[in-house]
């Protein structure tokens, strides 16, 4: 049963929770729904799956070769969603991948893998709200939420109609920039969550550049969380199991709990 | 009205084009096209255009007449001669329009994607005369393999940055120039080379190079009278044919784009999103992008302009490939034929015109190809594999 996004994350921010997303690379390693199970011990509250592109345009290079790497291990969505099919977890799961994955199988077709792996959303950085419209037709029905992003150069008019048009939650881009880990958090990602809840009670969470747990508590601060993803993605490259992994998110866990 | 006069307003022509990019570049295109619409209406602006490419890049190019190749084939050619431009090769046309763009955007730098590096020395060109600071990705197999190219660049002062992600040619400077601009979209115009990626670019770009069929058909015209039978031009993005086909369109002539065998996006690809647009693409059964591979750096690009892959499904243009034997060879026919040592890029053309001249080109007819760019940059690739074949 596919749960859905927003009441699951609103209920659990109303909760007084600050939210908490990891990110994970499909069918990275041989382990990787174990490092999603360890993850969700740990205390997050959603689960972003990548799903693997040849050519991930707004990615750094922890993802990039993250994604390189399941690709010549065999990844693709089909699989990926057979595996997550097999998973039974509290929380809900996130695609994040490119347009032309859609595109190219066929709309249809996808949201019924995304349905069948207990997808409740997506997150599609290539697909602006111009084009989402023949996506957004197809994978409302099916419970399928489209998340939208909102950048730092976002005019204010515009980032009103992302906030009413998103689905799940709101996408706070933290900085101008690609995803990837930064040794301080930038200013602009201090500013996401002040700007953006002014425009909608949907949840809005910051993501883009939020690299350790006292980056995790600042960018929180002001919005309703974050989402981690290069940081993970890097040290499961490094060769982290889902020990290290569970025990950095506890970190991050720790730090937005403000103990 | 023209087919290839401007595309809808959410930058399509017909069913391909669009503008599929993160949201942080969603507003950079947006400037951009407003920018370039508002220019591009803008007499003065035109004017300024025009007289950079005539008293600097040595517009208008001759349209030559090759009498013994015409001979030895039994068909009448005439070699549109971009190769004659400054920094050799068509490339200078879109970036002289681009830089003069970001100077009125008040931008102080400009960054592209190369291949085979002429886009590049085109940008790193352009940046030196108008001020403005420059830095190009380029693959590294590129690099390798354009290294002359590679030196004009460091030369002309713009730095030059090796991507080693993917395939490391032009697909993957094209992702690696998208990341860089996203973090500096403030004080940095993004040149992109092609026809292609996302809205306003393969508009943009195409109208920029508009300048080379316009020529070629009035220079036609008065040699020759009346409009070719065929046009020719060889198809990577697609900007040399973009801007030939621009110039004949309108006419009788037969349009033929020329794409690489290991990189044809259009005889042998399937519509897909990638780099912005929705063009015909080469990928695998789940969509993932397939690496082109040709012995042409600058047209090792597994995507096509979308304005092509329109035309296509027309039928207003035909697409064919050529592979990299006859490639060779059609360098070495017109370096013998005419003292024109052709690019590797056009010799594509070129080996076309040598295989169908008397078949899909009958004999007898009138025939005007573009000679995007000249050889010198590829002399170092083409001698090794040419070695033992010239005494």
């Amino acid at each position: 049963m596919t749960i859905d996004l927003e009441q699951h994350l609103r209920q659990r921010r109303d909760g007084g929770r600050k939210l908490l997303v990891v990110y994970l690379t499909g069918g990275l390693n041989n382990d990787w729904l174990d490092l999603i199970l360890s993850c969700v011990d740990s205390g997050v509250d959603a689960i972003e799956i990548g799903v693997p592109f040849s050519d991930p345009m707004i990615d750094g290079v922890a993802i990039q070769k993250a994604s390189q790497r399941a690709l010549e291990q065999g990844a693709n969505p089909l699989q990926i969603m057979k595996d997550l099919h097999q998973l039974d977890v509290p929380v809900p799961l996130v695609a994040m991948t490119y347009f032309n994955l859609f595109h190219h199988s066929g709309l249809e077709r996808v949201a019924g893998w995304l349905v069948d792996g207990g997808i409740s959303g997506v997150i599609i950085p290539d697909l602006p709200l111009e084009e989402s419209t023949p996506w957004r037709d197809v994978a409302r029905p099916q419970g399928i939420a489209t998340v939208q992003l909102v950048a730092p150069s976002t005019p204010q008019d515009r980032a009103e109609v992302l906030c009413r048009e998103s689905e799940g939650f709101v996408y706070g881009i933290g900085l101008m920039g690609t995803t990837g880990e930064r040794a301080s958090l930038a200013d602009t990602a201090r500013l996401v969550g002040p700007r953006l809840k002014a425009l909608t009670t949907k949840p809005v969470l910051v993501g883009i550049g939020i690299s350790n747990p006292d980056q995790a508590a600042e960018a929180a601060s002001d919005s309703d969380g974050v989402i981690v993803g290069s940081a993970i993605v890097r040290r499961v490259l490094d060769g982290a199991g889902p020990r290290e992994i569970g025990a950095f998110v506890a970190g991050l866990r720790t730090a937005l709990d403000g103990r | 009205m023209s087919i290839m006069s401007h595309p809808d307003e959410t930058g399509r022509f017909g069913e391909f084009g669009g503008r599929f990019v993160p949201e942080s570049l969603v507003g950079a295109c947006i400037e951009v096209e407003q920018f370039f619409t508002k220019f591009w209406a803008d007499e003065e602006f035109r004017q300024e255009y025009a007289e950079i490419l005539s008293s600097y890049a040595g517009r208008p190019t001759p349209l030559t007449e090759a009498h013994r190749l015409s001979e030895h084939l039994g068909v009448r050619v005439f070699l549109k001669r971009e190769d004659l431009t400054h920094t050799g090769s068509h490339k200078i046309n879109n970036v002289i329009g681009q830089a003069l763009l970001t100077k009125k955007m008040g931008k102080s730098a400009i960054l592209a994607e190369t291949g085979a590096g002429q886009h590049g020395v085109a940008t790193a060109t352009a940046a030196a005369l108008m001020g403005l600071k420059c830095r190009v990705y380029m693959g590294e197999v590129d690099v390798e393999r354009q290294a002359l190219n590679v030196f004009r660049m460091r030369l002309l002062g713009a730095e030059v940055v090796p991507v080693s992600s993917g395939s490391k040619t032009l697909k993957d400077a094209v992702n690696e120039a998208m990341r860089a601009w996203v973090s500096e979209i403030d004080e940095t115009h993004y040149c992109i080379g092609s026809v292609m990626g996302p809205h306003p670019y393969p508009y943009m770009v195409r109208e920029f190079q508009r300048v080379v069929g316009e020529e070629a058909s009035a220079q036609f015209e008065r040699l020759v009278g009346g409009s070719p039978d065929v046009v020719i031009a060889c198809v990577g993005g697609g900007s040399n044919a973009a801007g030939t086909f621009s110039g004949f369109v309108d006419s009788p002539a037969r349009l033929v784009g020329v794409e690489p065998e290991g990189g044809a996006a259009i005889a042998k690809g399937s519509p897909g999103v990638v780099h912005g647009m929705r063009s015909q693409l080469l990928q695998d059964e789940f969509g993932q992008v397939e690496e082109a591979v040709s012995i042409s750096a600058g047209l090792d690009y597994p995507g096509v302009g979308p304005e092509h892959s329109y035309l296509a499904s027309l039928g207003r243009a035909e697409y064919r490939c050529a592979g990299d034997e006859e490639v060779l060879e059609a360098v070495t026919t017109l370096s013998r034929l005419e003292g024109i040592i052709p690019a590797l890029e056009p010799a594509h053309a070129v080996a076309y015109l040598l295989r169908e001249a008397g078949k899909e080109i009958p004999l007898g007819s009138t025939v005007v190809l573009t000679m995007s760019g000249r050889g010198d940059k590829d002399a170092e690739v083409v001698a090794k594999l040419l070695a033992d074949r010239l005494s």
